[in-house]
């Protein structure tokens, strides 16, 4: 179904309930933003844990939940190579993520997944990344990122464009900070104009018009963006005019979703669904795709 | 030849019943006829379209399909285990039962949904085979007919001028029910009845060919401008399995629900963050169009329609599908897809 990515991992009949979450515990939680909260999330044993992570590709999603308010759709924001938990990332937005946002460590919520497909990163093997992500969309590349970095020999020059409204929307700040220390990864943080604060040492600009400014080279390079629509709208003509093909520009789509396994029939684009041949597609993938329907 | 006089289908439901089946039979509620669980005293009707579809009973409208005891700030997971009854569809339509075909690919294309599955496993399809059709009928035209077997584990042939009914047994399931039929069917002769004659109306391929190229036509304002979003279209659909999934609570106790959903509804695709990839009802309702007649032919090489025509007869604003597709074959005819 998609040529350029990976398919997913076939599904297994341990679960009567295909619907039947576990649950996780709430390890840490960390504030990012005023509204954006990482949980890190342990399983209830080493049997759940290691079926897990068997089956764990970097770019799946899951869906987490709290019983008697509902589920929601977030990406893995923590990669495969780090087997003790897994960590999310979400904005608080609705009754859901509001319950998600109170746990407090120690307590449970559930959880269900891996879904979807994930990104190729073996066939990456010797390449170049680079990463241009915004706001909240940071997670599901850092996934890829730390993926990337923990295999670092592997995998050629490591380059990061992230950019946020304001200096308070940009999330895993010690992340970053960790990141810029590393000689081995180039990371380049921009800010909207007024975003900045008097102490700020990034750029100043939208991702798009950073981009162009910083004008990576495309030679042997996989380009992942990721952000909201109206930034992808514009990167993604900087990347085609810099030279990055649109079979070697990945991103991921959202939208909403209840089943996470290619059932509740509200998640399609198209004849695809973004839980099942999703959530990662190549810009090629995308330029197929009904515009209006995205 | 299993026979049975077509007055006594009732006892043919009583006896079922008797040996164990939950009956599901078309029966008069009201000034409707709809498929309904047998319980003595209703009046089968067979000589009118039922409002709802099979699909019912095997996909019901409401579900439970996940239950925690809540204890303060923590949860323990209940059992579920959602019924799975011994089940005859009897006396369905034939478009009913080739839905099961778009119903079993969807909750078993990939992940294998064992809540439909232990329904669908304990169910017996019986089709009556249509000797009169409406306006608004259309199996003809995707792939279905009035005396079509799709689906069935049994058919029934209106026979003798429509005083007497052949059973004849398709499957193993179909067999096991005659066995238990036992004295309500008789061996015997009787000449089946002419099926209906039902003209094909369009060519889905044409239809599908026209969709491929056109999803941002100006047809679509035109199409679903009457559309009021009511949803009642997916609700009587054979093959509408879109759902949604609602957590209900008490202090103690949470369920979660499956329940229907439409593509109609303004809700269905709304982000959590305002944006709504099909703002607006002429999005909702291409989807509608486009998922049944392109997306699910291109995927699971099946028509997501069975040409019931029941949307056609519940809509309050008069819309129909066949109306739609009739409209878009006329428009594909006008201007030929172009070739790539």
């Amino acid at each position: 179904m998609s040529p350029d990515t990976e398919s997913a991992a076939a599904p297994t009949r341990e679960h009567r309930n295909i619907y039947q979450p576990i649950p996780m515990t709430v390890a840490d939680r960390r504030d990012e933003t005023a509204d954006v909260r990482t949980l890190r999330l342990e399983f209830p044993g080493d049997a759940e844990r290691t079926r897990f992570f068997e089956a764990y590709r970097v770019g799946q999603f899951g869906l987490y939940g709290m019983p008697g308010q509902g589920e929601c759709v977030f990406c893995v924001a923590s990669p495969p190579t780090r087997t003790d938990a897994i960590e999310c990332t979400f904005r608080q937005a609705g009754r859901v993520t509001a319950a998600l946002r109170d746990r407090e460590v120690g307590q449970r919520i559930t959880f269900r997944g891996p879904y979807g497909n994930h990104f190729p990163i073996e066939q990456w093997k010797g390449k170049n990344l680079l990463f241009v992500a915004g706001g909240i969309a940071l997670p599901p590349l850092r996934a890829v990122i730390w993926n990337i970095l923990d295999r670092r020999d592997e995998f050629g020059k490591v380059a990061i464009l992230y950019g946020a409204r304001t200096v308070a929307d940009l999330v895993y700040k010690h992340e970053l900070a960790e990141w810029d220390a590393r000689d081995n990864v180039d990371l380049v943080q921009t800010v909207d104009p007024g975003g900045e604060t008097d102490d700020w040492r990034g750029k100043i600009g939208f991702v798009p018009a950073v981009l162009e400014e910083v004008a990576p080279k495309p030679a042997d390079t996989i380009a992942l963006v990721c952000g909201p629509p109206i930034m992808i709208k514009f990167t993604l003509p900087v990347l085609a005019k810099l030279g990055f093909p649109a079979a070697d520009t990945y991103t991921t789509l959202e939208n909403r979703m209840k089943c996470g396994v290619g059932k509740c029939g509200r998640c399609n684009v198209g004849h695809l669904y973004v839980c099942k041949d999703g959530p990662v597609f190549t810009v090629e993938q995308l330029k197929a795709m009904p515009h209006a329907d995205m | 030849m299993k026979i049975l006089d077509a007055s006594k289908l009732s006892d043919l439901a009583d006896t079922l019943a008797g040996a164990g089946y939950r009956v599901v039979v078309p029966v008069q509620d009201g000034d409707r006829v709809r498929y309904a669980e047998w319980s003595p005293g209703a009046t089968i009707r067979t000589d009118a379209f039922p409002v709802n579809s099979a699909k019912d009973f095997l996909f019901p409208r409401s579900e439970v399909i996940d239950r925690y005891q809540l204890d303060g700030d923590d949860f323990t997971p209940l059992e579920v285990r959602p019924p799975a009854p011994r089940t005859v569809l009897l006396a369905v339509r034939p478009c009913d039962a080739a839905s099961l075909a778009m119903l079993d690919t969807i909750f078993n294309w990939d992940y294998e949904d064992d809540l439909y599955n232990a329904r669908r496993a304990a169910t017996t399809v019986v089709p009556l085979v249509c000797t009169r059709a409406d306006a608004q009928c259309f199996c003809t035209s995707v792939g279905g007919a009035p005396d079509s077997s799709a689906g069935a584990d049994a058919l029934l042939h209106p026979a003798d001028g429509g005083s007497r009914l052949i059973l004849e047994p398709l499957t193993d399931k179909g067999k096991a029910l005659v066995e238990a039929a036992g004295g309500a069917l008789a061996d015997g002769k009787a000449a089946p009845d002419a099926p209906a004659d039902v003209p094909a109306r369009f060519d889905p391929d044409k239809v599908r060919a026209w969709l491929a190229d056109n999803f941002e036509a100006d047809l679509w304002d035109l199409l679903s401008y009457a559309c009021l979003g009511c949803g009642a279209c997916a609700y009587a659909c054979p093959t509408c399995h879109c759902f949604d999934m609602q957590d209900e609570a008490t202090r103690t106790e949470s369920v979660r629900l499956r329940n229907w959903d439409s593509c109609g509804f303004a809700l269905f695709t709304k982000h959590a963050g305002g944006h709504n990839p099909r703002p607006d009802q002429a999005a909702r309702w291409r989807n509608r169009v486009m998922h049944k007649f392109s997306y699910i032919p291109e995927r699971f090489d099946l028509v997501g329609c069975t040409g019931c025509g029941r949307c056609a007869r519940l809509c309050p604003a008069g819309m129909a599908m066949l109306e739609a597709c009739t409209r878009i074959e006329e428009e594909a005819r006008k201007a030929p897809a172009h070739e790539s």
